[in-house]
């Protein structure tokens, strides 16, 4: 990192003891960004805006809500109708977790476009699949805590999920549940952890930022930067466009808070829970549909020996396993989908794949959804396993530019 | 601490003194390693048990029900440590169909005589063991699958008179609870 001569002598005396400002200045002002980047850069910086806005919001919540069976409901009414601006910060804090999952969602699908797993970003990428595991279990127990009837059977769903382990499996559901089901201990302790995770969640994006300042960002042409002619200064270049690209997604965001706030919750979260009564359809939040999907595709037995139940649980946490070894199931050398024929259609076909289990997973569990269900997961599957590794092997990939610069400013100045 | 100002023929020395090829340092390391994993390991259990069941949640760990007022025909449900417990006053038509099962038929195999204490008397956690969805059944009008007994929502497991899995992906049979018979007409769950 280069250390700068600041003027200001009290910026001087600190940034010598502790470089603050140096860091700063070279990781967000002068950090190099390859200049064909385009708006799919921003998500990154929208997802990093919308963890601190889920922490803003949430610690405001914190004050007013109580994590106790009997009482919790009823604070989030009176957060609702009571609380000066409550439904506002709750409203932003409900839907704020389903812009942070967009922005995730599409951060990540750039990065398999582009090919930005790749060496050297492999750590990068996997600590976003930490990420985003750290997000799902966060924004779960985050679901929880309105205690309504989804809360309640989500938890209950979800915690189950373990009992599917071989001998163990009780003993854990047990101690997830601090009792002999979903009840006050859990609600109480999914609290406390919903308030963690999210510094945790913090820490690992500082990792992430360290990592991918330490190897440059990947950009649209998947190639590497070969000088200063090929790249920008973060500030003021790529500040004010992602500041930009914030503003048109704060707008969306607004509009589900202000005009829409409930359409993407479920209208049974508003009925207190009731450990009696099951409602008759259990959904999730929409981000976590595809994998709900693929847990349910499982109602065989699995090589004739897992069981059924086994084999979805072990399906569901595979598929977001498979992510993380994506660096080394994808064999080609070449980047960007721009320059590989296939894989472009493969990844769209992926896309596609998504929405197909998404949709499923919303759905009640009969046929045909149980069919097409069964189909989108064994798709999913084959495109990590199968696909990628040999499409590496087969696919002639379109000449690569010689350099960032070339295609936009003409060969001959690039030369 | 001599060691850590090497004198001259010192390494040698430990060589001579441990033909095994092992030093001392090595030893202290490999000891202190260890009493550093059992000291750490001892800090750690009691915290992770911490989350496990308290004391006055085990406490409130049985129940005593009343069944006089239940009709041939007809069930309630009870909570028991936060769960429901289904309790069916099974009508001959439903034993009957229960006993004629064949053991081979079942993905849980197990005869009707050994989840019930008096045929008449069917009692049963009410929690699905696929996700732990309540199963639906004990209402007049609901629907109770192919098997005449109970149908879960949340995935379509379908369970039979003797709330055995027949259908679906649940993978065990409706949990009996352990309970006795206090008196001909109470029961102790837990
Ligand atoms: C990674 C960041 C976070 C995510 C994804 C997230 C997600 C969620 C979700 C989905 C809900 C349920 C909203 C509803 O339907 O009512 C929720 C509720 C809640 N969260 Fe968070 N949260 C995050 C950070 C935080 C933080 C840092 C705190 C506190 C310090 C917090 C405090 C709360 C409280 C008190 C509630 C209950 C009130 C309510 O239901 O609106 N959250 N969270
Ligand atoms: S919980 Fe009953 S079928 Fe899944």
């Amino acid at each position: 990192m280069k250390k700068v001569q600041w003027n200001n002598p009290v910026i001087r005396w600190v940034d010598e003891r502790l470089p603050v400002f140096s860091y700063m200045n070279a990781e967000y002002n002068e950090y190099p960004m390859p200049k064909n980047a385009n708006y799919l850069w921003s998500f990154g910086g929208i997802a990093g805006f919308m963890l601190v806005a889920m922490i803003v919001t949430g610690v405001l919540l914190a004050m007013q809500y109580t994590p106790n069976v009997h009482m919790a409901f009823n604070s989030v009414e009176r957060i609702m109708r009571d609380v000066n601006s409550g439904w506002l910060l709750r409203y932003l804090h409900a839907n704020g977790a389903s812009m942070f999952f967009i922005a995730v969602y599409v951060h990540m699908a750039r990065g398999m476009y582009y090919g930005s797993y790749k060496a050297p970003r492999e750590l990068l990428w996997i600590l976003g699949v930490v990420i985003m595991l750290l997000m799902m279990a966060t924004a779960f127990m985050g679901y929880v805590l309105p205690w309504g009837q989804m809360s309640f059977w989500g938890a209950t769903v979800i915690t189950n999920l373990f009992s599917a382990l071989p001998i163990i499996g009780e003993h854990i559901v047990t101690w997830l549940w601090g009792g002999f089901s979903v009840d006050n201990p859990t609600l109480n302790r999914f609290f406390a952890l919903h308030y963690l995770l999210p510094f945790v969640i913090f820490g690992v994006v500082i990792l992430h930022v360290v990592a991918l300042h330490e190897v440059g960002s990947n950009n649209p042409a998947g190639i590497d930067v070969k000088g200063p002619q090929d790249t920008v200064r973060f500030h003021p270049y790529m500040t004010s466009k992602d500041a930009f690209a914030l503003t048109c997604f704060l707008i969306f965001y607004s509009y589900w808070v202000f005009f829409n706030p409930n359409a993407l919750g479920h209208a049974d979260n508003y009925i207190p829970a009731n450990p009696l009564v099951t409602p008759t359809h259990i959904v999730p939040e929409w981000y976590f549909l595809p994998f709900y999907a693929i847990l349910r595709s499982i109602t065989f037995k699995f090589f004739w020996i897992v069981p059924a139940k086994l084999g979805g649980v072990i399906c569901m946490f595979g598929s977001i396993a498979l992510l993380a070894l994506l660096p080394w199931l994808d064999t080609s050398k070449v980047k960007s989908a721009r320059y590989r024929p296939i894989y472009k259609w493969f990844f769209w076909l992926l896309v596609i794949d998504l929405v197909g289990l998404t949709y499923v997973g919303g759905s009640p569990a009969e046929q045909p959804y149980i069919l097409i269900g069964q189909i989108c997961t064994a798709y999913y599957f084959l495109h990590f396993l199968v696909i990628l590794p040999l499409l590496g092997k087969i696919e002639k990939p379109l000449p690569l530019p010689k350099s960032i610069s070339e295609p936009v400013l003409g060969a001959k100045e690039s030369a | 601490m001599a060691e850590t100002t090497p004198t001259p023929g010192m390494d040698e020395r430990h060589e001579e003194a441990h033909a095994d090829g092992v030093t001392r340092r090595e030893f202290i390391y490999l000891t202190a390693g260890a009493m550093g994993a059992v000291g750490a390991g001892s800090v750690i259990w009691p915290f992770i048990n911490s989350m496990n069941p308290a004391a006055d949640t085990l406490a409130l760990a049985s129940i005593d029900v009343n069944l006089a007022g239940i009709d041939v025909g007809q069930a309630i449900t009870v909570t028991w440590r936060g769960k429901p417990v289904f309790i069916r006053h099974r009508t001959a038509d439903e034993i009957a169909q229960a006993d004629s099962v064949k053991l081979d038929d079942l993905p849980d195999p197990q005869p009707d005589s050994e989840r019930v204490i008096k045929p008449d008397w069917l009692v049963m956690v009410g929690i699905c063991t696929h996700l732990g969805c309540v199963p639906l059944g004990q209402k007049e009008g609901d629907n109770k699958g192919e098997f005449n007994g109970w149908f879960c929502p949340c995935h379509g497991s379908q369970y039979d008179t003797s709330g055995r899995i027949r259908k679906g992906p649940a993978p065990a049979n409706l949990v009996v609870p352990p309970y006795e018979f206090l008196t001909d007409t109470t029961i102790r769950i837990g």
